[in-house]
């Protein structure tokens, strides 16, 4: 356990739980954003430089910016203010921890303690794109389909059908 | 305690935090974003795997990773345009009011 | 002689890390590094500052800044002091944490984006696998701190500004990645080092370089067009000079927090500007063969003043796009005319060399630009506006 892991662990610890206990909705997602970097840090010490360059690009650029925007257009200024958390918030608690204890579990006693770090693979993002291309051409294609299917479903969903009514 | 068991342990944190995000929060934009946060600590496990598996150079780990992104963002997108729609409608985003389908 | 003209910044370094211990080495070596760019970008900033403000007056039929110093040429520093010395006011509804947080890091993002551009021959910050990919992946976070920005303040202009600024700079990001693309297939890396390589030689007296290929001319058109409306330049200001009354996501800042918004804006300027004279334009490589004498980082320096100064003379030309006409332009013109660009870039790589391919590419490349800018011209029929922020 170095002390770069140690300083990341606790940033994105820290962000994630900001991120799911906070009351104002933006806070919110302004610090997922840093447990979202605070990932993408840990992916490069995984020597996984495409993957952590990824994530800053398609989750801190897009999906917390999209996050952002559906809170401001859901936002209308109540009277009473909506309490943050839902009136069963104990019960969800429990499950948590009991999740947590079990996957702990699991890992501490399983033969996960005994690895070794391997030496740094060699890998350039040519590797991954020729393994794109022969191997895993098949997933890539779904991915493109279902990107397309996703971006049509959403505009169709989120569209505004006032024109229609008239 | 070894480094893998480390970055397991930090998955398993931050699936069980994003868990008890999606469980307690009343407003649904937040709820999203709890599953944002399991699928990401999904991905940690995933490549922390990669990283201190037997060949490295087979690359398994960061595939499942990308395509996992890929799919978690788009997800992301149609269910904030559920959530947008569903907010037209009913005029609220709190998820302890939407419970006309309750027996 | 001109070898060490060319590395006098790399040998300095090195000199300097003689005196430095064994232990200390790793992080002075980076501090050495960063410390330059931290004093040359800013400086130009300065610079640029000045030199809009004259270029925008003489085009507009008006001295500039003259009466501090000798042609105002001590106006950056004017400007510095007023800036530092304004009152900071921050309005009591606003979220003071967030809005003190956006200016810092619009600034942090803006520099980060200068560790992988070679600056000079042996001079790039840090030679990454996936240069290109930090350089999108750091210029997707600005967008998060100009909605800070416009949030924080909780005022219905700054809002609605941020709303623009983010929607304009999410759609043009797409068509600016899409014209690197090219590069990186024909490259083969997306390492900035490579690209810069692949274009360092010489057929007779001319260069290499991507921007004189017919798909590679077109990329640089359509990277300079998103790059302008990243960076929320004329024409595409209309989130930050809305009537000029009203300066969008940051019209609550004032005093430094306000001159940290310029020079972050100013700064992704020239990180955009340096990755087009690396992707395009050659990086520091001289446009004739004869001219090579000359060091690679003044020749950066000259390409990125040359930019500096087309961005200038854009601002003080054109009008500016009104918002519908600015979405049209990137979905219906831009990200078309990238991919067929791509497409072109592919036809180009297959094809043998020679002049029936420059015929073919060109053609190719010609026909869909116009037919879709004719189609962009077409009259729309005005709907019934419908208000989403003012209910």
């Amino acid at each position: 356990m170095t002390a770069t892991f140690l300083i990341l662990a606790v940033l994105t610890v820290a962000g994630t739980a900001a991120a799911m206990g906070l009351r104002n909705a933006v806070h919110c997602v302004l610090a997922l954003t840093v447990g979202f970097a605070g990932v993408a840090a840990l992916y490069l010490q995984l020597d996984a430089q495409f993957v952590g360059l990824t994530q800053i690009m398609v989750y801190v650029g897009a999906v917390a910016i999209l996050a952002v925007f559906a809170i401001m257009m859901t936002h209308s200024p109540t009277p009473v203010p909506i309490p943050a958390y839902s009136t069963r918030w104990a019960l969800g608690g429990v499950v948590a921890a009991a999740v947590f204890a079990v996957l702990a579990w699991a890992i501490c006693s399983s033969s996960a303690s005994s690895q070794i770090l391997p030496p740094q693979p060699d890998i350039n993002v040519q590797q991954i794109g020729e393994a794109l291309m022969h191997q895993y051409v098949l997933p890539l294609e779904i991915m493109g389909l279902l990107l397309t299917a996703a971006l049509i479903g959403a505009v169709v969903i989120a569209m505004d059908r006032k024109e229609e009514i008239k | 305690m070894s480094s893998l068991q480390s970055y397991l342990l930090l998955s398993a944190l931050l699936f069980s935090i994003g868990l008890a995000g999606a469980l307690t929060r009343r407003n649904a934009i937040l709820v999203l974003i709890g599953i944002e946060l399991m699928l990401n600590a999904a991905n940690l496990n995933f490549i922390a795997f990669w990283r201190f598996g037997p060949t490295p150079s087979k690359l398994t780990g960061i595939m499942f990773a990308i395509f996992s992104i890929s799919v978690a963002a788009a997800e992301a997108a149609v269910g904030l345009g559920i959530i947008l729609a569903a907010y037209r409608h009913s005029k609220t985003t709190d998820l302890d009011q939407m419970n006309s389908l309750k027996g | 002689m001109i070898q060490t003209l060319d590395q006098i910044f790399v040998l300095a370094k090195l000199w300097l890390l003689g005196y430095v211990p064994a232990v200390a080495q790793p992080l002075a070596s980076a501090i050495l590094s960063v410390v330059p760019i931290l004093i040359a970008f800013p400086l130009l900033f300065a610079i640029t500052t000045w030199l809009e403000r004259k270029g925008l007056g003489r085009m507009q039929n008006r001295l500039g800044p003259n009466r501090t110093g000798p042609f105002g040429l001590l106006q950056p520093i004017a400007d510095a002091i007023k800036s530092l010395t304004k009152e900071d006011i921050v309005p009591v509804t606003a979220d003071h944490l967030v809005h003190f947080l956006a200016p810092l890091v619009l600034v942090m993002a803006a520099f980060l984006a200068y560790a992988v551009l070679p600056i000079g021959r042996n001079m790039v910050l840090v030679n990454m696998n996936a240069g290109v990919l930090f350089f999108f992946a750091i210029g997707s976070t600005v967008e998060l701190s100009v909605f800070m920005a416009g949030w924080s303040s909780r005022s219905k202009y700054s809002l609605l500004g941020a709303m623009r600024a983010v929607a304009q700079m999410i759609s043009y990001e797409v068509p600016m990645v899409l014209a690197t693309i090219v590069i990186i297939m024909q490259a083969g890396s997306l390492s900035t080092v490579t690209i810069v390589d692949k274009q360092a030689g010489y057929t007779g007296i001319f260069p290499h370089w991507f921007v004189f290929t017919p798909w590679g001319f077109m990329g640089f058109a359509l990277f300079m067009i998103a790059a302008t409306a990243e960076s929320n330049r004329s024409p595409f200001d209309l989130p930050e000079g809305e009537s000029e009354i009203i300066a969008g996501y940051y019209i609550e800042y004032s005093g430094f927090k306000f001159a940290l918004f310029f020079l972050g804006e100013y700064l992704g300027m020239f990180a955009t500007s340096g990755l087009a004279i690396t992707l395009f334009l050659g990086g520091w490589s001289a446009p004739f063969s004869f001219l090579t004498w000359i060091p690679s980082y003044a020749w950066f320096f000259a390409k990125l003043l040359i930019l500096i100064g087309a961005f200038i003379w854009i601002r003080g030309t054109l009008p500016r796009l009104r918002m519908d006409q600015l979405m049209n332009l990137a979905w219906q013109y831009v990200l078309p005319m990238a991919l067929i660009n791509m497409l072109v870039a592919g036809i180009w790589h297959f094809m043998p060399g020679g002049l029936l391919r420059w015929l073919v590419c060109t053609a190719l490349l010609a026909a869909p630009c116009v037919l879709l800018s004719l189609a962009l011209k077409r009259k729309k029929r005005l709907q019934v506006r419908t208000y989403y922020f003012a209910e």
